[in-house]
């Protein structure tokens, strides 16, 4: 029964984060939130392997979280080399 | 040397965890690919005391004991910012953090613990001067009171290289 | 309904109200620099609570050594992404829009 509710929790934690990847308003707001929402991710993966009470589920949450983190430098590369927030610039 | 050793052990170690094997073929496999990294980092000229620094690992504990503490604490704080409904429960500022290290290692990973601490995040390290953003006037004192930087071990290799 | 069964409960619970909090949190809080704290709860505390309700809940084995390094990667890598987001974002001259200083 707590795997459900923790199931649930993590559901909407990440709703929270979608909403504010939706929102914006700057372009690091939204890759905040895709940070956090990987983060949840991997405890998401980490939930499901408890639910079929397999430990395999677990290097799959363990190289999503590589991944994300990879992801998230590689997306501040790119944000750093090109005009992406020259707009963002304006409204803050 | 004692770094690549070291560094191979610890290899070896999360390999062995990762996979759970005991086979004679699927180790030797292990063996080898443990092997293969250590001679890509060498080759790259990543092993060094910075990347792994075993030197100071009592003095990491300590300290990594200590920031388990720090880590709640502000947690506490940030949570308790988080659900009070008065619109002054933040107060968010930039602060400049003069640091006691004298060792780029010893700045690292200062300003890393300082990041990890949430309420405070350390946006750029100009010489030995930290730019701080801080959520409460509560998590911008802890920085200013530097009890973090205190405790961080000393880089003694850094002295003798 | 043993002991060690009601502490990975409690850690779990503990875990899943922090999530949300902090989710809340994203979202409530006035500007970029100031969400960043919260994402910060959810990389720390959060989500280790969770996890070590989730070790616990699997109890002695192979897997909670990973889940204790999934902890451990999550505490290594969230600091270093979280400093190149707020670098990046203060190179670009985002600023808290109340005080300008600086």
């Amino acid at each position: 029964m707590i795997l459900e509710t923790a199931g649930v929790a993590i559901l909407v934690a990440m709703g929270a984060a979608l909403a504010r990847t939706l929102l914006g308003p700057t372009v690091y707001d939204r890759i905040l939130a895709v940070n956090s929402f990987g983060t949840k991710t991997v405890l998401l993966i980490a939930l499901l392997g408890a639910f079929a009470g397999r430990a395999d589920y677990l290097d799959i949450a363990l190289l999503y979280a590589l991944i994300n983190f990879i992801a998230m430098v590689a997306m501040m590369n790119y944000s750093r080399n090109s005009k992406l927030s020259r707009d963002d610039e304006a409204q803050s | 040397m004692k770094h690549t050793i070291s560094l191979g052990l610890s290899l070896g170690v999360l390999w062995w965890v990762l996979s759970g094997f005991a086979k004679p073929l699927l180790l030797a496999l292990g063996v080898f690919s443990v092997l293969f990294t250590l001679w890509l980092a060498r080759r790259m000229d990543a092993i060094d005391h910075e990347s792994h620094p075993i030197h100071m690992s009592f003095g990491l504990l300590r300290f990594w004991a200590r920031l388990v503490v720090e880590i709640v604490i502000s947690n506490l704080q940030v949570l308790g910012a988080i659900l009070s409904p008065r619109a002054d429960a933040i107060q968010p500022h930039f602060l400049r953090v003069r640091m006691r290290q004298t060792s780029d290692l010893g700045k690292v990973i200062l300003a890393n613990s300082i990041t990890l601490t949430p309420g405070t995040v350390s946006i750029a390290l100009t010489g030995d001067e930290l730019l701080v953003h801080a959520l409460t006037q509560a998590s911008g004192q802890a920085v200013r009171d530097g009890q973090l930087d205190l405790l961080v071990p000393s880089d003694v290799e850094e002295v003798q290289p | 309904m043993s002991i060690s069964h009601a502490l990975a409960v409690l850690l779990l619970s503990l875990g899943s109200g922090l999530l949300i909090v902090a989710g809340i949190g994203l979202l409530r809080f006035p500007h970029f620099y100031t969400r960043l704290h919260a994402a910060g709860v959810i990389d720390t505390l959060a989500a280790g609570l969770f996890l070590a309700g989730l070790a616990w809940w699997f109890g002695p084995t192979l897997g909670s050594v990973k889940l204790l390094l999934i902890f451990v990667f999550l505490l290594f890598t969230s600091p270093t992404a979280c400093h190149a987001l707020a670098a990046t974002a203060w190179a670009s001259g985002l600023r808290e829009p109340a005080q300008n200083k600086e």
